[in-house]
């Protein structure tokens, strides 16, 4: 659906790896060249018009994240790089200053590197240990597991709400209302669901969440670091400097400003986070629910058709996400992915920045198909046909 | 070289890999190889005595060039001499890299003559070159 709203997709390729980067709407571009065309200022400097409406744009946006994922107050959403970023300012900004030597930080075999390495290093360096939720058969986290999982030690549970291989939805509200019972934090990277389904923080009572605007139709560059307004006034910056200090003389008198700026030093990414503003204003005039049910219809089609090719093995037939990772018996994804190429449709192979994965599911290395609301049933058609003759793989893929 | 022969010596060592198995036992120098640009991710294993390169071998995960391109080269550098290793290697790297070279000495490796076609290709055909110059700067280094 909604095809024509994006230029990329008048470009005559099929594009299935949605999970790496999603493509932009006409309306976000047009938002980011009118910031540079029309109103190029800093923010937070309204001494003169356009730089006034640079905070408007900018601060409106804050506006429209907090509204899109339901969050309380204003001051929860701090805008970074990425999600990356975001997790790793959470780990540094907030866990470090908290965390003890016996502490146990719980994450999953199917995580994406970035939250798994910012919480390595948060043990290797303090001493903590991170242990692993065991998955069920299908991969899956089930609150059995982390009842299971969790010591008298746990002090933080991360999971992604969605996983970048699997593509299994974690029942993340379960898993907070038993984690709070405990006093365990729970720290969710959104970045594979925030794009895909509704999101309620409030509902969910997550303390952090983290996600990226290019998921989402938005520009790259950007990201949300939300939490909870009493946690995200501890979160310490990483980043000193313009633009979060009330004022300073010397060493021992230095006031930082509130929040949510604090945790924002120097510049922002003004072009960006106003492009975030507009995707989020483009996929709630779609609808979340819309896009997520249309995505699970999709899938099921998508699968409903692989599962009589007999060449193919696929990872994960269960999932209400839009992600299926497969591979050909007998040929390296990479090869498979280069075949497919050849036709003009991106699918993207490899570990998935999901390293540790292969210790779960026995293979290291998959194709992954990541639909989007804007893939149609046509293009599903064409990926099959390609992948149901062997021979041709065989033939075509060097 | 005919296409349809350079497709079918690049399957023929895509789907029966060459002595694709670890080093036998620890007289086995061991060198990891991959890019960071792709996936591919291979252990070459040699042993070599008296300046001479007694066996070879491989193991990982790779596409069909980098696989079979690890086979082929293995099959040419087992009995060379350290010197006949290099001169073969900087053919190849010639030959990749569109400048001149001797056919001669390839063999199989012609199959690549053209990868220079296809950019991203040409890091996985050269993939184990890069394995192996590392296992021979190292020897060079230990002998000084």
């Amino acid at each position: 659906m909604n095809r024509e709203d994006f230029p990329m997709l008048k470009k005559d390729i099929i594009y299935l790896d949605n999970g790496a980067t999603t493509f932009k709407p006409q309306s976000v571009i047009d938002a980011i060249v009118d910031y540079y065309s029309n109103y190029c200022a800093n923010a937070h400097r309204g001494d003169y018009d356009i730089s006034y409406h640079v905070d408007e744009a900018y601060e409106s946006a804050r506006e429209k994240v907090r509204n899109f994922i339901h969050a309380k107050e204003k001051e929860e959403i701090v805008f970074t790089s990425g999600d990356t970023e975001s997790l790793n300012l959470v780990v540094r900004g907030f866990f470090e200053n908290i965390i003890e030597k016996e502490d146990e930080i719980l994450i999953t075999q199917s995580e994406h590197a970035s939250n798994v390495l910012p919480w390595f290093r948060l043990a290797q360096k303090y001493g903590c240990k991170v242990n692993y939720i065991p998955l069920d058969d299908n991969h899956y986290v089930t609150l059995e597991n982390v009842k299971k999982a969790v010591t008298p030690k746990t002090k933080i549970i991360a999971l992604a709400f969605i996983t970048n291989v699997i593509g299994d939805i974690r029942p993340i509200k379960e898993i907070c209302e038993f984690a709070h019972q405990h006093n365990i934090f729970v720290v969710v990277d959104g970045a594979q669901s925030v794009a895909h389904r509704k999101t309620d923080v409030e509902d969910l009572d997550v303390d952090f969440l983290t996600f990226s605007a290019h998921k989402m139709c938005g520009p790259t560059g950007v990201g949300v670091l939300y939490g909870k307004r009493a946690l995200m006034e501890q979160v310490e910056p990483l980043n000193m400097g313009g633009g979060m200090n009330e004022s300073f003389d010397s060493v021992d008198e230095v006031h930082l400003s509130e929040l949510p700026t604090r945790l924002e030093a120097g510049t922002p990414n003004i072009a960006g986070v106003i492009g975030l503003g507009a995707a989020i204003d483009y996929l709630t005039k779609i609808g979340m629910e819309e896009i997520s049910a249309y995505e699970i219809k999709l899938r099921r089609y998508l699968i409903d058709k692989l599962i009589d090719i007999p060449h193919l093995d696929i990872i994960n037939l269960e999932s209400d996400s839009g992600i299926v990772a497969l591979n050909v018996e007998g040929i390296f994804s990479q090869d498979v992915a280069y075949y497919l190429n050849k036709y003009n449709i991106c699918v993207r192979a490899g570990s998935h920045c999901a390293k540790i994965l292969k210790k779960e599911v026995g293979v290291t290395n998959t194709c992954r198909i990541s639909l989007y609301f804007y893939n149609t049933e046509e293009e599903i058609d064409a990926l099959v046909d390609l992948l149901r003759d062997k021979e041709k793989i065989l033939k075509e893929m060097l | 070289m005919d296409e349809n022969i350079r497709r079918e010596i690049i399957m023929e060592h895509y789907q029966n890999p060459r002595n694709k198995k670890e080093g036998l036992d620890n007289s086995y120098l061991k060198v990891n190889t991959r890019n960071a640009s792709c996936i591919d991710n291979l252990d070459i294993y040699i042993k070599i005595n008296q300046n001479i390169i007694e066996d070879m071998s491989f193991t990982g995960e790779a596409c069909a060039i980098s696989t079979s391109s690890c086979s082929i080269m293995i099959t040419n550098l087992i009995g060379k001499t350290i010197l006949e290793a290099k001169e073969y290697i900087a053919n190849f790297e010639a030959m990749i890299n569109e400048q001149e070279y001797n056919a001669e000495i390839l063999q199989e490796a012609l199959a690549y003559n053209e990868i220079y076609k296809q950019n991203n290709r040409k890091n996985c055909a050269f993939l184990p070159y890069k394995g192996i110059k590392q296992i021979l700067e190292r020897i060079k280094d230990e002998l000084k």
